[in-house]
């Protein structure tokens, strides 16, 4: 399956709602190191190294 | 005396001194504080069940200045069946094709195709002071017809006495002051409602720190019927926002987000708004169309509510009761769910057909309703002004992305058009027995579907329904003294399927005078009905 770059996130509101409270309160520093482990955690779900490595040329 | 805060677009309701003013305190049933959309929308409503309705206020007509100009189907819908939702539709711009801008790009576009089946459009914009107007046209024509409304211009009120059963009201008008009594009353008397002051109430909630400048420019150029949004435009000076959409009258409303720190008279120079204004009309053809500055003004806004809406025998509806940012229309548009919502319960309580418990809902669902507004609105505020570092961050990497990739669009917020809330879960809503679609579930308001030759919601006059769809329901009876009207469809049109039957063969839905669905069956059941209604009037 390639990369889905169409919406795909129920209540995308909703969502972006609470990934900014997750960054609530942190100085930027953790908040960067936040970010970093985020993206970690979700490329460990996807796994998929195709997938992966089309996501990170999108995004670039 | 009383004062005149503002000139009037539309003199609707010019002063006429009335008996009661020389006479001991009269009782009325209803008296309704504030003409503006809410307290007119409430009192025809009132009116058209033959409820007495008296409207106070202390104008006479429909005042000018940037109000509302953005309202959405849902409000069309309860205007179409308060008889008065043509016109509406007739006098507004309907546009489909949006442009989303950031800084010098353009990220993308968006056309709102209309969905097949529904009577309204899916918002129109329209001066507030016409809505208003076709609404006292509607008052009129209902006066006509024998209608109790009755609208005082020029009466102020200035002070409130709240009893266990009823309200003394003291009005000024310009004859002096008098005295009259209300079993209930209802303040629709704005943001900075005089009532909620008198009685002392709070008012509750987050004040946005910016200023919107707001400049309706009049151009007969040729110019497309589109909404333009910048992010961070790239005209100088422009702030963090800029809007761009077409009103009636060939008027165009133009936002700009200021920020907090600003110098108002500075900002109001005409000459200042102009530089502004032609950057954005020359941003995209480079040419600067003939124009007139029609109206200016500078505003700031708050998101808040009351904590409750109802205090003994008075009333909040509307922007007293609830106060949003103004993305995504959920100002006007959230008070005439308000209206709609209080009009039939009062109507019911005062006729006996229902206990008084039931207004109590008035505030649990409406509070509900205001709580989604406030919450949509906060989202699209902060993402169009980003409260920290972080927040602007990934509001800038949505943007980026969002020229690339359609995945990134949804997130793109410059407000959520107001759509009605769905009462899910609560007390006055019965049982959902049938395996149909979501969007009828109980709680919902009824979507429109064509039916016949015309549509499903033309069938809905304001009494309790049932509809039956291909089965079988008896002619229109009377449960308790209440009617309940009888809408029978045999063969459902293609969208009245998808709408309300999905995988289902037939259905039986009850549904409110206020069009929400209180419960839903595959057949019909005497008994099952019957404890539906007693339900959703609090009698249960």
């Amino acid at each position: 399956m390639p990369l889905n770059l169409t919406p795909n996130i129920a209540d995308a509101d909703g969502f972006y709602d609470e990934l900014l409270a997750a960054h609530q309160d942190l100085t930027k520093d953790d908040s960067d190191a936040f970010n970093a482990r985020l993206i970690l955690t979700l490329a460990n779900h996807i796994g998929d190294r195709e997938i992966l490595r089309a996501a990170i040329n999108a995004a670039k | 005396m009383v004062a005149v805060r503002y000139d009037t677009v539309f003199k609707l309701y010019p002063y006429e001194k009335v008996p009661d003013q020389d006479k001991p305190a009269r009782r009325h049933p209803v008296v309704i504080v504030g003409g503006g959309p809410i307290g007119l929308a409430i009192a025809l409503d009132l009116g058209q069940r033959g409820t007495p309705a008296l409207v106070l206020d202390d104008h006479d007509g429909a005042g000018t200045g940037s109000k509302a100009i953005c309202f959405a189907k849902r409000t069309l819908d309860i205007s179409h069946r308060l008889g008065v939702g043509q016109a509406m539709v007739d006098k507004g711009v309907v546009w489909n094709v949006g442009k989303v801008f950031h800084d010098e790009n353009r990220l993308f576009e968006f056309n709102l195709l209309p969905e097949d089946g529904h009577r309204n459009p899916a918002f129109i914009n329209l001066q507030q002071p016409y809505f208003e107007k076709f609404i006292y046209e509607g008052i009129e024509a209902a006066q006509a017809n024998g209608a109790p409304i009755e609208v005082r211009g020029m009466n102020a009120v200035t002070a409130l006495e709240s009893h266990d059963d009823h309200v003394v009201v003291s009005v000024d008008t310009p004859d002096g002051p008098y005295t009259l009594e209300a079993d209930w009353l209802i303040a629709c008397d704005g943001a900075r409602s005089p009532i909620r002051e008198m009685m002392g109430l709070d008012f509750e909630g987050r004040v946005f720190e910016d200023n919107f400048l707001i400049a309706d420019v009049r151009m007969t150029a040729d110019f497309p019927t589109e909404r333009w949004f910048w992010f961070e435009p790239p005209f100088k000076g422009s702030g963090q926002s800029a809007l761009l959409h077409k009103q009636p009258d060939d008027v165009w409303r133009i936002d700009f987000q200021l920020g907090w720190e600003i110098d108002r008279e500075k900002e109001l120079d005409p000459a200042n708004i102009r530089a502004r204004v032609d950057a954005m009309l020359s941003s995209q053809s480079g040419e600067v169309p003939e124009y007139e500055l029609v109206w200016t003004s500078i505003y700031t806004f708050q998101c808040r509510r009351m904590k409750n809406f109802r205090h003994g025998r008075v009333f909040f509806a509307g922007d007293s009761a609830h106060q949003v940012s103004p993305f995504g229309a959920r100002g006007a548009n959230s008070g005439m769910q308000d209206a709609e919502n209080l009009a039939w319960k009062l109507n019911f309580v005062l006729n006996g057909h229902a206990p008084e418990g039931l207004l109590d809902s008035y505030d649990d669902e409406r509070g509900f309703g205001a709580d989604e507004n406030i919450l949509n609105s906060s989202r699209a505020t902060d993402f169009m002004t980003p409260k920290s570092d972080m927040s602007k961050v990934f509001r800038n990497a949505v943007l980026e992305l969002a020229s690339k990739h359609s995945f990134a669009r949804p997130f793109v917020n410059s407000g959520r058009l107001s759509v009605p809330c769905v009462y899910d879960g609560f007390p006055l809503f019965g049982v959902d027995a049938l395996d149909g679609p979501t969007v009828t579930r109980p709680g919902a308001s009824c979507t429109d579907a064509t039916v016949d030759q015309g549509f499903l919601l033309d069938h809905l006059k304001g009494n309790f329904t049932l509809l039956a769809i291909g089965t079988e329901a008896p002619p229109q009876f009377t449960f308790d003294g209440v009617a309940i009207d009888v809408v029978h469809v045999p063969s459902p049109s293609p969208e009245l399927s998808t709408r309300y039957l999905g995988d289902a063969a037939q259905a039986v839905y009850l549904i409110r005078p206020d069009q929400h669905i209180v419960a839903r069956w595959a057949d019909f059941d005497a008994e099952e009905v019957e404890c539906a209604i007693n339900l959703s009037l609090g009698k249960a």
